[in-house]
């Protein structure tokens, strides 16, 4: 666990006001933005006031209230089983084939919660601690105290269902600790918690397929959201424009409330430990249609991934961090040793940099610590494995030492599941010869905004799961992401959507209505456009180049310079795909490619927008680090008197109207300020 | 589990069947002996034959449900698949158990022609008697070529059962766990080997002239 | 490395299917099956040519949404997901076959990808357990013994792929429903519901238009996750007990 100490480091400065506005022009500032559902009183308090405040709705009326839910990972499916279960009429969208495949089920170490089982000292509000200290001191305390609190209840849940996590021999729960925290609160099912979580969420969403009260729509996707005014000047959403992807059927779905669960929009970087479907195309047109965007610019990287191979890389695997705790971590200190085998690189000339710099946690250092480390050891010419694009990407992660320390069966017992991935993958035998391994992207914690009722700006818009950005600030800790998406579909969203719920069921929205009839235009020009440009460059040329500017100039690192000059070349490429972009095949069949052209234009808009945040934000802080603001020993500095706020994006419409090349104008900051009560601010230090 | 049912009480019937046949090897009495046992099993109890009538029924009974199973499974399969791979490997089958259908035709045929032989119509190719079950039975494995129809149908009978015996206890949910699954295939093996090679010997010592009349 | 592949094209559900063949030469030997795919598509839609369907999305062999039958075996030549099978498998030279899993209860959409629509609809007749939100007791009352939770752990590692219904030649998804029986019959929150489960899932499975299990046992052979064949013997034996207790 790292040391914290309070913010009195000599070499921390603090900007003058203006000074530090890299993103002046590229930006508009708005009005700030308040939360004005949060309760206020005590903290563990604040929960059960707005459960108590939220108005009934009578069962009765609940058969007369429509839900979509886009979405069927641990967020949308957990929604909208219980959704169903209350009597709703809910309606469930994914991409996949089938519910059950949505990417959560790939997440492998665990799911956090305070049931403190071990004794050792665990409570909600350590949890929440935790959590807070995690992300940096970048996400809103209420939302986190609120998560940890619920957090108990999914275990009990999940276990209720048939979830067959880990247990020891006496039958109870078994848990272990992660993510560098020093209590075991991590629930497990083997390497596969992700897959047994999202089959129990799926098993239930299934039974209320049976039951009658969820449809399911899958090889769906959402292409617009229709926001329609209520005639009292509230633009409420109600409805999704879908395209199903096997017909390529144009679809208008109309319901009383939208509940967004798309996911995370990793994939950005056309590289990343996301399923290759993964998209931000539901959360982008609804930041169109008025959604504001908060935080886009906050990436998790993780460092323990299988390098790329080659050009020819589609996604990249993740292999479980506990593998740092054993195996060590080094460069060859020389660079002509780099393409040696490496068991030939005695001891002296190897570089064991993580310990070397960080004596204290030395290869446990955190996610983002590790990852920049083996960043700036490859860029230096240090790096090992295949050349691709003229740098080796990838340092060695060596057991030599602990199997010859515990012997290889000890090993095997431990890392045997993960050594033969590995093997498979790479077609190199772990035991004999180090991993190599190098970051990748792995989560966003940016997302859209949503106030403590997980709704939106639009009314009637709510967004649970990786999709929004409440619950991890600047940061997440290792197994969060399951108990956030499980926490707000199971406990959270069925109590706050049911205040808003009350005011319904609403006046009916004519299928021919003018707006209506506007989204679900706009989606067939937009389908046409890709089909009828007939350029030379296929769409996974743009998503790779893309990725490529991104992960160059707004992964690990971000400068004022690096990011300014990827807005530009954002900008170009954006240009040229509208120009030149090759989609073939029709609309009205199974077309993969133009499937992909859609989400490639919302992540070309996207990527501008992560930038000009990372741009506005000159301070380091959690999963984003500015070079510019680092310590004397490069540690990442954060600003809490400038930055202690979610930055919450508006998107203006096109200044210059119809052309596709130019779809993005200004965009509108909002600025909530950040307010702890309950924890105070500290700067973390690891070494 | 039809077919379950009726392939065990096969499975039974063939295993009694066997005992009896090796009857031969004590010799005209003994064997002869044991086929009007056959016909005066249960009396008084039962009328003479009797007891051979509701083995018969019986055996006749799970052969209507056993081909009318075989048939309903054989065509569900066929629907299942109408549209066939071009390549297909077949990994983790082993070679009795894609033989089921066609081996079932087999012994269906055998049956046929195994009554006709020696039931119903005592056919004696080599024209001897034919009341005589012993006499006959020794003029017909006389005869190379009836024998080897037998040894033929015996080894089909063999995967029959090799595959037979294991899918049963399967079928029944009698091999739940890894140990039982390597125990029932290990019986259905042994059920196989006793079966074929318990029948042959009879043809093959006749062939041999070793069982004379 | 270079390849010659056979893959099966269809446009859609409604028109008639064939083989076409296409040559490759640039396959690295690291790449995975789908992203020599991914190569070939770049070249056919450089050249005109509409790229070829198939499906995947988590590419690490774990959602189960690949799967294809290549030279005649689910998921290729090695115990694992297409996804996860990698060029190195494959010799200079080789001819690869790539057809959809086929079987009429899995239509094929276009070309690789088929629909698997029915394995939710037999979750649907009776594969969870039925605890509503908020209804569950505390976690720890529940207690399972290690083994059961594991045999049930085993069980429950099915991703729902289809391989096992592509290579059974019965056309019978049982490994799959059995797994599921098995999963939720070993704990003690599935017991109350265990007679309709397997009644239920196995009609809902018949009307499917699968075929019956005749214990051949090429699906567990196919099974990414080895599933073994004793969950359809589990299955079977619910079945009687179910039948026995007069459902
Ligand atoms: C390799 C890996 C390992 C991980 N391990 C862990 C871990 O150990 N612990 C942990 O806590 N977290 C982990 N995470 C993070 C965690 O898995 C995710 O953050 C979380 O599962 C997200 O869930 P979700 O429900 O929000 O979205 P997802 O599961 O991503 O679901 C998105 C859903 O939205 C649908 N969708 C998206 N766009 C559209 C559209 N336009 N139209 C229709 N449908 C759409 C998709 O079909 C899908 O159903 C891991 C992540 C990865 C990549
Ligand atoms: C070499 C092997 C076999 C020999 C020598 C043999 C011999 C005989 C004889 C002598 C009879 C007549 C008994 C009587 O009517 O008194 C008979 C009857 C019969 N055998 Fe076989 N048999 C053999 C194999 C089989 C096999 C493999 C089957 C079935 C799978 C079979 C099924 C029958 C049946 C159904 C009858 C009729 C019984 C009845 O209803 O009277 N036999 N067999
Ligand atoms: C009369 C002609 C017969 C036909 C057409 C026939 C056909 C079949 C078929 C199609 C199967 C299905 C199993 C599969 O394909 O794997 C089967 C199973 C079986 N058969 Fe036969 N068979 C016949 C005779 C016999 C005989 C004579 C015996 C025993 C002596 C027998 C014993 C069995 C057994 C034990 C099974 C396994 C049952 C199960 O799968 O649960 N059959 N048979
Ligand atoms: S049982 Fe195996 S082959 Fe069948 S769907 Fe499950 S994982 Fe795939
Ligand atoms: S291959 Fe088919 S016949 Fe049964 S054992 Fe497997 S489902
Ligand atoms: S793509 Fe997910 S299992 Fe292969």
């Amino acid at each position: 666990m790292p040391d914290t100490t309070t913010t009195s480091d000599p070499s921390y400065h603090v900007p003058a006001e203006g000074e530090s506005d890299d993103a002046a022009g590229y930006y508009v500032p708005g009005e700030p933005i308040v939360d004005t559902k949060a309760p206020g009183g005590p903290i563990d308090e604040r929960w059960s006031t707005r459960k108590f405040e939220a108005r009934l709705v009578n069962p009765a009326n609940r058969r007369k209230l429509s839900i979509i839910i886009v979405g069927t990972g641990l967020a949308g499916a957990s929604a909208a089983a219980t959704l169903g279960e209350a009597g709703y009429v809910v309606k469930s969208f994914c991409y996949q084939d089938s519910p059950r495949r949505a990417h959560s089920i790939a997440a492998q170490g665990g799911i956090n919660a305070a049931k403190n089982y071990k004794e050792d000292g665990d409570s909600v509000h350590r949890l929440f601690y935790d959590t807070v200290k995690g992300g940096d001191y970048r996400s809103r305390e209420s939302n986190v105290y609120r998560l940890a609190e619920v957090s108990t209840n999914i275990i009990d849940q999940c276990v209720a269902q048939g979830v067959p996590f880990a247990r020891e021999y006496g039958g109870l729960l078994d848990n272990r600790s992660f993510g560098g925290v020093q209590v075991s609160r991590t629930f497990y099912a083997r390497g596969q918690t992700g897959q047994q979580l999202l089959i129990g969420a799926y098993q239930a969403l299934e039974r209320q397929v049976q039951a009658g009260t969820v449809t399911t729509y899958t090889r769906h996707e959402m292409l617009e959201l229709i926001v329609v005014d209520d005639g009292e000047g509230k633009k409420r959403a109600r409805g999704i424009i879908a395209r199903d992807m096997v017909t390529g059927a144009i679809e208008t779905h109309l319901a009383d409330v939208v509940v967004l669960a798309s996911g995370g929009y990793g994939n950005v970087f056309y590289l990343s430990t996301n399923a290759m479907g993964s998209n931000v195309t539901a959360s982008w047109r609804a930041h169109r249609k008025g959604a504001y965007m908060a935080n886009p610019c906050y990436t998790q990287i993780h460092p323990t991934c299988i390098p790329v191979t080659g050009s020819h890389q589609s996604k990249l695997t993740l292999m479980s961090e506990s593998l740092r705790n054993d195996g060590r971590i080094w460069v060859p200190k020389k660079k002509e040793d780099c393409d040696k085998d490496p068991r030939s690189i005695p001891e002296e000339d190897r570089d064991y940099y993580l310990e070397r710099i960080y004596p204290s946690f030395g290869n446990l250092v955190p996610r983002d610590i590790a990852s920049r480390a083996a960043k700036y050891q490859c860029d230096d010419g240090r790096g090992v494995g295949p050349e691709v694009d003229g740098v080796r990407r990838g340092v060695y992660l060596d057991f030599a030492d602990a199997i010859a320390r515990l012997g290889r069966d000890a090993i095997e017992e431990k890392y045997g599941n993960l050594f033969d991935m590995y093997a498979r993958i790479t077609g190199e035998n772990p035991y004999e010869v180090p991993m190599r391994i190098y970051p990748a992207v792995h989560y966003v914690m940016g997302g859209l905004w949503v106030d403590y009722d997980l709704q939106s700006t639009i009314p009637g818009l709510f967004v649970t799961g990786e999709a929004n950005f409440s619950d991890h600030g600047a940061n997440r800790l290792g197994a969060s992401a399951l108990m956030q998406g499980l926490a707000d579909g199971y406990f959270v969203l069925p109590h706050t959507i049911r205040d808003y719920l009350a005011d319904g069921p609403f006046e009916k929205v004519a299928e021919d209505h003018p707006a209506v009839v506007e989204a679900r235009e706009s989606v067939q020009r937009r389908i046409e456009h890709y089909l009828t440009v007939n350029g030379t460059r296929s769409v996974d040329s743009y998503h790779r180049e893309l990725g490529n500017i991104m992960w160059e100039y707004c992964g690990m690192e971000r400068t004022e310079d690096g990011l300014k000059k990827a807005i530009d070349l954002i900008r170009t490429l954006r240009d040229d795909f509208h120009r030149n972009v090759k989609v073939l095949g029709s609309a009205d069949s199974l077309n993969q490619s133009l499937e992909k052209a859609g989400r490639v234009a919302d992540f070309l808009e996207l990527g501008e927008l992560m930038c000009i945040d990372a741009l506005n934000r000159r301070e380091s802080c959690g999963g984003h680090f500015r070079a510019e603001s680092q310590t004397e020993d490069g540690e990442a500095l954060r600003h809490d008197d400038l930055y202690a706020y979610v930055a919450a994006w508006e998107f203006t419409p096109e200044d210059a109207g119809e052309s596709w090349a130019t779809p993005m104008g200004t965009p509108v900051l909002h600025k909530e300020d950040l307010t702890y009560t309950a924890i105070e601010m500290k700067q973390r230090s690891y070494k | 589990m039809l077919m379950a049912g009726s392939g065990l009480i096969f499975i039974g019937f063939v295993l009694l069947h066997m005992y009896g046949n090796l009857k031969a090897f004590a010799g005209h009495d003994a064997f002869d002996e044991y086929a009007h046992h056959l016909r005066t099993m249960g009396t008084p109890i039962l009328p003479e034959s009797g007891a051979l009538w509701i083995i018969r029924t019986v055996l006749v009974l799970s052969l209507v449900v056993h081909v009318y199973a075989a048939v309903t499974l054989w065509r569900r399969a066929r629907r299942a698949r109408t549209v066939r791979y071009q390549v297909k490997k077949h990994t983790g089958a082993i070679f009795a158990s894609r033989l089921m259908r066609w081996g079932g035709v087999t012994l269906l045929l055998f049956i046929i022609w195994h009554l006709l032989n020696f039931t119903i119509g005592k056919v004696n190719v080599q024209g001897g008697a034919t009341n005589d079950p012993y006499n006959l039975l020794v003029d017909t494995f006389d005869t190379w070529w009836l024998t080897l129809i037998y040894l033929l149908a015996m080894t089909m009978l063999g995967a029959h059962l090799h595959h037979g015996t294991w899918s049963a206890m399967q079928t029944l949910g009698l091999t739940g766990t890894e140990r039982a699954r390597v125990r029932s295939k290990r019986l259905a093996f042994a059920v196989a080997v006793v079966v074929t090679g318990g029948f042959s010997l009879v043809p093959i010592f006749v062939l041999a002239g070793v069982i004379t009349k | 490395m270079r390849v010659t592949l056979k893959i099966w094209r269809q446009p859609d559900a409604a028109t008639a299917g064939a083989m076409h063949t296409y040559e490759l030469d640039t396959v690295s030997p690291d790449m995975s099956f789908l992203e020599m795919l991914d190569v070939l598509n770049e070249q056919l839609n450089a050249a005109g040519e509409e790229p070829i369907a198939f499906d995947s999305d988590c590419r690490e062999g774990i959602c189960g949404m690949c799967g294809l039958m290549i030279n005649g075996e689910p998921h290729g030549p090695e115990v694992t997901t297409t996804c996860q099978l990698h060029m190195r498998s494959f010799k200079d030279g080789d001819e690869i076959t790539i057809e959809p899993w086929r079987s009429d209860a899995f239509p094929v959409v276009r070309d690789l990808c088929v629909d698997r629509g029915a394995f939710d609809r037999i979750i649907q007749s009776g594969g969870f357990i039925s605890v509503n939100t908020g209804s569950a007791p505390e976690a720890h009352s529940i207690q399972v013994p290690k083994e059961a939770a594991d045999r049930a752990f085993d069980a429950a590692t099915c991703i729902g792929c289809g391989a096992c219904v592509a290579a059974c030649p019965n056309g019978s998804a049982s490994l799959f429903m059995g797994a599921k029986i098995t999963h939720l019959g070993e704990l003690p929150q599935g017991q109350a519901e265990r007679d309709n489960r397997v009644v239920s899932m196995v009609s809902q499975h018949d009307h499917e238009g699968f075929g019956g299990c005749t214990n051949i046992g090429e699906c567990t052979a196919a099974c990414p996750k080895e599933i073994p064949l004793d969950v359809i013997s589990q299955m079977n034996r619910d079945l009687r007990k179910a039948l026995q207790h007069g459902h």
